[in-house]
């Protein structure tokens, strides 16, 4: 679909902060705030903009530090659905966070969240290995969140260091 | 006890302290400031520049290059300055890559004063010009422009200020402080008038890569200007570089001889590591630039419909990163204004006096930091407008930003 410069701009500014006012976008892309409320609107019925999640970093917070692990996962495709079928059966678990069908040494990248080392064990041999045509697992356990998404958890460079004042 | 100014030079110690540097102390000993007096990028260099650096640190580039600067930077703005103004420079002996644009500027009037001869100024101007021309011998002469005017220097009052000691115009566009960009048809009727009074231009472009609504024209570009105009820019604004340090100077072959004699007894050549940064700047740093204009386009169209809803009266910049909003209705002078927002609301904005006579009743602001401080700086200035307000009748309309 292509799109006009001021919507690029309202979805650029979007993704960077969704926490702000029609009105303040509308003053950044020089538009009424109207306009912007029914660019918006038309973004999100063609599922462009698809929802407006928070980054969090759960670490931080006693009682709700979560294990994640990144599986790849080897499959035989189904004649006439290729590889959508068995996918569905992965992505339906809530357990599952992100799910990527990928080119090369495996099929399907599946990212799992869950509250310890042992629910995701459980959830890899009991769940996943059990579904028809999954072939095999191999799972990663993730140690550390450097950046995300595109934004550095805690980053250096966030820091101002210029002078108060300068010509 | 020595008197001290009987050993210095008089006409240093005549140089006026630039105005900003006052306001610098009182705001730096102070907490929760936002501050919209910096005339920096508030982006850090690009992850990639600063890795080349870096490298070129470890891999021992430690000496000093050629006089001009390394050849492999000077052909990478050679090439940019062809893509991207369409002007063409010998690598070999057209480039000098200096100590930000400010040594090239510095350079430049060396290279083209006698004692005495004249250099305009277009005021409001870089706080710099005019102690430049006089610590190189030269007499600077303001020219005054307005804010009816969107502060754009018109020929007929240049063809005014010239003199038989005029020997040159330093021209900046866009401008800091006030963010005015001269269209190609602007600067058409000032070339006339330089060509017909055989003036050379000193054009300062470091602002060159943020101009936001029309595309960039150097006034080298013009029929018969290319021959007589001195083009500097440098790395600071475009790539966020300030404490790099690195600029350059492009001119006709002639003029750059003269220079390069110069720079090379005063600074021998820029630092050789951070020249490697520059090159990868240059080679891939394209889309980060236009990354940062993009952002830079978006708080510049926010600061200035905020400013004047709140009563600030502000035109729309074409360029740089500051804005000029009026501040005479509150019948406070640029200072009184600067001072008491800052006392009071703590918000740093730099007195348009500091940039020329014609700067008062102006304040320079900065959105070069981010939205959700600008929209706080927003809120405070307009606090302040209202404890102002009582006999300005500006804030009768409330706008909640």
């Amino acid at each position: 679909m292509k799109l006009t410069n001021e919507e690029l701009e309202i979805l650029a500014i979007l993704e960077e902060n969704h926490r702000q006012s029609v009105k303040s976008i509308a003053m950044q892309v020089q538009l009424s705030e109207n306009k912007v409320a029914e660019l918006i609107k038309k973004l999100e019925n063609e599922n462009i903009i698809v929802s407006y999640p928070a980054l969090i970093d759960w670490s931080k917070v006693d009682g709700k530090e979560n294990v994640v692990a990144m599986i790849d996962v080897k499959v035989t495709p189904k004649r006439g659905v290729g590889f959508d079928e068995v996918a569905e059966k992965i992505y339906r678990f809530p357990e599952v966070t992100s799910l990527y069908l990928m080119s090369g040494a495996y099929d399907l990248s599946v990212t799992v969240e869950g509250k310890t080392m042992k629910e995701i064990a459980m959830f890899v041999s009991d769940k996943l290995s059990t579904i028809d045509n999954v072939l095999s697992t191999t799972t990663h356990f993730m140690l550390k969140k450097y950046k995300h998404d595109g934004v550095i958890i805690e980053g250096k460079d966030d820091q101002d260091r210029r002078m108060v004042v300068a010509p | 006890m020595i008197n001290y100014n009987q050993l210095l030079a008089t006409q240093a110690v005549k140089l006026q302290p630039s105005g900003i540097r006052k306001f610098f102390d009182v705001a730096s000993k102070m907490e929760n400031v936002i501050s919209l007096g910096v005339g920096e990028p508030d982006f850090v260099t690009p992850w990639a520049i600063r890795d080349m650096a870096i490298a070129s640190i470890e891999d021992g580039f430690t000496s000093y290059t050629a006089n001009p600067g390394l050849l492999e930077l000077r052909e990478e703005i050679a090439n940019y300055m062809e893509w991207r103004y369409h002007l063409s420079y010998q690598p070999e002996n057209q480039i000098i890559v200096t100590i930000g644009a400010s040594q090239a500027l510095d350079t430049a009037f060396r290279a083209l004063l006698n004692p005495g001869e004249e250099v305009l100024i277009i005021e409001p101007a870089f706080v710099s010009y005019q102690a430049l021309v006089t610590m190189a011998g030269g007499k600077p002469i303001p020219v005054s422009t307005w804010a009816k005017n969107n502060f754009k220097v018109t020929a007929e009052q240049i063809e005014k200020a010239i003199t038989a000691k005029t020997k040159a115009i330093l021209l900046c566009s866009p401008n800091n402080p006030t963010g005015t960009f001269l269209n190609k048809q602007d600067l058409s009727a000032i070339a006339e008038v330089v060509k017909k009074h055989n003036l050379i231009v000193v054009s300062d472009e470091i602002y060159a890569e943020l101009t936001y609504d029309e595309e960039y024209n150097s006034i080298a570009t013009l029929p018969g200007m290319y021959e007589r105009t001195i083009v500097i820019n440098g790395f600071s604004k475009a790539f966020a570089m300030t404490g790099w340090r690195l600029g350059y100077v492009c001119a006709p072959q002639p003029i750059i001889e003269v220079m390069l004699k110069i720079h090379q007894y005063t600074t021998m050549c820029a630092p050789h590591m951070l020249q490697h940064g520059a090159i990868e700047a240059l080679r891939n740093g394209a889309e980060q630039v236009e990354e940062m204009r993009k952002s830079y386009r978006r708080r510049r169209n926010y600061i200035v419909e905020a400013l004047n809803q709140i009563g600030l009266n502000c035109h729309l910049p074409g360029g740089a990163f500051y804005v000029f909003p009026s501040i005479q209705n509150t019948g406070l002078t640029s200072e009184q204004f600067a001072e008491q927002l800052l006392m009071k609301e703590r918000v740093a904005v730099v007195p348009g006096n500091a940039f020329g006579e014609s700067g008062e009743g102006y304040i320079r602001c900065s959105y070069a930091t981010s939205l959700q401080q600008l929209q706080e700086a927003i809120r405070r200035i307009e606090k302040f407008l209202q404890s102002l307000g009582a006999n300005t009748k500006l804030y009768e309309r409330q706008v909640s930003l």
